[in-house]
């Protein structure tokens, strides 16, 4: 089914959801709230003739420096693919900043999850009842996210836990330098095997 | 004299009611493949929890690309995979240049095919290589090593890097292939099936690599897709999905090649699966060599190879993607649709996706790397978790992760 067909049938069922469709490059991508989307995305991995089957991706965008009309703060894209049939579609769904948090669709997808964190992570949008919200790729102590907009390339600060990961390193260097010189590997074990005779 | 054995020792037994504990395994495991940690907790040998932990390598690529020109990005996308740089790059490439709309000469896109095969190979062989010695047999690691030492030298003879290459440019390729390349290529795929051969007649009925290989990690069909894995991975559970078959990119609609199935779903199919490919990415790269056409090797449209000063467009080995080119490239705006888009190849891991969001101003408004190995790994609690701790080992090399490519 070609793409636009979807989004079509898409529209006709969740006419109360769906705020618009564009079409680019023969891709198209329908924007939606962000209230029934587990609705949504389980009516098209399970409808027999759209069977999204494939997650393929799942991304969170900052719409602060981008015009356009419908589109709120904050975006999830979901990317999907069919394989039997061979037709995608993106969703896109509309997050507002001051509640940024849209429902998990991990119960459709396990392997949603990771995306889910991922876009936690780096665009600063929770997923309500997801099983493990937390960071994954920075520390789970930093602070800010760093896709978003207004954050700075250069990031705002260093990495609160880099001083005692410092000092760590020179405590771990006192151990090398017991009299003042550093020694090779070949004369510490020398040494260690003396003090084992 | 040989020591008689004096008495046998009773090793105790996991009974699932035995003390539990938890032990941190990497990041600097030599079996983790990168700097991949994994929180274990267990009982006895048993794994009963299992959670692996990235981000140690993160560098940002995201954002970095949002402040960069769409040529320049091409960098970022060697230190994904770095065994396989080569299609990544490619996959890059094809993502811009369906946004830009750039259509590439044919023969750019024979080579882009061959290179992009050859580094299946290798990311194959090193794959192999380390699977095999995770497992314990060590020859089957220098006999990969020693072809894969070929495509990395012919990498090098091509585009002068063996590791970080940047050869494939938006719309088309940096350099013409040289008749040596071509020559010693054609000599190594000739060869390469009975090397193969080698490979298989080393583990393929080996007694202990059946052992460690059939019945574990075993997914169904549908557990593999609902948790994301795409490849080999995928394949060998049984599911016919291949972007060069669903979304033909480059040449691959022109070449004939099977994607290799198995319905097994556990590490050997996958085994299987893989040296299948093998043989295959061999025939792809066969038939491209005969077909090669002649022409030119980068689009006319090619935004960021424009150089004025040369009097016309030159491609040369010291031209690098920045100067000239790119000013020009930021000053043409009609270059830029407004719009998003998402396109995927098949890299040696799985599915590498690229989401751009263009807003006309000749730098990406955002984009996104879907890596495969990322989600790979978010698969290996599925995959570990009541099984024994010495196939976690296992199980980690039949995902072939890359954590460059997973932490982005």
């Amino acid at each position: 089914m070609e793409s636009m067909e979807i989004a079509e049938k898409l529209q006709d069922h969740f006419s109360e959801e769906v705020l618009d469709i564009c079409d680019f490059h023969g891709q198209v991508g329908v924007v939606v709230k962000r209230e029934r989307i587990v609705d949504i995305l389980r009516w098209l991995r399970d409808s027999p003739e759209i069977k999204m089957d494939h997650f393929m991706d799942l991304c969170g965008v900052d719409n602060k420096k981008r015009q356009g009309k419908n589109l709120l703060r904050l975006e999830v894209v979901y990317n999907l693919y069919s394989i039997p049939l061979r037709h995608s579609i993106r969703i896109r769904a509309q997050v507002p900043e001051n509640d940024a948090s849209i429902d998990t669709s991990t119960d459709l997808w396990c392997g949603a999850s990771w995306h889910e964190r991922e876009c936690y992570d780096l665009m600063g949008i929770s997923f309500n009842d997801h099983p493990n919200m937390r960071r994954v790729l920075l520390p789970d102590d930093w602070s800010g996210h760093p896709l978003r907009k207004e954050y700075p390339l250069k990031g705002r600060e260093e990495w609160s836990g880099l001083e005692k990961l410092k000092h760590k390193v020179v405590k771990l260097q006192e151990f090398g330098l017991s009299d003042g010189t550093l020694r090779t590997k070949a004369e510490r074990s020398q040494t260690k095997g003396n003090e084992k005779s | 004299m040989t020591r008689p054995i004096t008495k046998t020792v009773n090793v105790p037994v996991a009974d699932g009611d035995g003390e539990r504990y938890t032990l941190k395994m990497g990041p600097q495991h030599p079996a983790t493949h990168g700097v991949l940690r994994v929180d274990l907790e267990l009982d006895g040998e048993t794994i009963i929890k299992c959670s692996p932990h990235v981000g140690y390598l993160h560098r940002g690529f995201d954002k970095i690309a949002e402040n960069r020109t769409y040529a320049q990005s091409l960098i970022l996308t060697d230190r994904l995979d770095y065994i396989a740089a080569m299609a990544n790059n490619v996959g890059y490439c094809v993502a811009v240049e369906k946004l830009l709309g750039i259509s590439v000469p044919l023969r750019a896109k024979y080579i882009r095919t061959i290179v992009c095969e050859m580094s299946r190979i290798a990311s194959h062989l090193l794959w192999l290589a380390t699977h095999a010695l995770d497992i314990g047999a060590m020859t089957v690691f220098l006999y990969c090593f020693r072809e894969r030492e070929v495509l990395l030298d012919l990498f090098e003879e091509l585009c002068g890097a063996r590791l970080t290459f940047s050869y494939p440019r938006i719309g088309g390729v940096r350099q013409d292939v040289t008749k040596n390349f071509v020559d010693v290529l054609q000599r190594f795929v000739a060869d390469f099936p009975m090397h193969i051969e080698e490979y298989e007649t080393l583990i393929d009925t080996n007694r202990i690599w059946l052992k460690r290989t059939v019945g574990i990690g075993v997914l169904s069909a549908s557990e593999a897709l609902e948790l994301g894995l795409t490849g080999a991975c995928l394949r060998g559970s049984g599911v016919d999905y291949d972007i060069r078959k669903h979304r033909p990119y480059d040449a691959y609609d022109l070449v004939d090649f099977e994607v290799p199935i198995s319905d097994d779903g556990d590490i050997y199919a996958r085994y299987r699966c893989r040296m299948e490919e093998l043989h295959q990415s061999g025939r792809i790269i066969q038939q491209c060599i005969d077909q090669l056409p002649p022409g030119s090797i980068i689009s006319e449209d090619a935004p960021d190879l424009v150089m004025p000063l040369h009097g016309q467009r030159k491609v040369e080995a010291g031209s690098s993607s920045y100067g000239t080119g790119l000013i020009r490239l930021l000053e043409e705006k009609e270059h830029f649709p407004v719009g998003d888009i998402y396109v995927s190849t098949e890299v040696p891991k799985g599915e590498l996706g690229f989401y751009f969001i263009s807003d006309g101003s000749g730098r990406p408004y955002r984009m996104h790397m879907r890596s495969p190995s990322f989600i790979h790994i978010s698969a290996l609690p599925a995959l570990a978790e009541g099984s024994m701790i010495a196939d976690l080992i296992a199980n980690i090399g039949t995902l072939d992760v890359v954590l460059g490519e997973c932490d982005r």
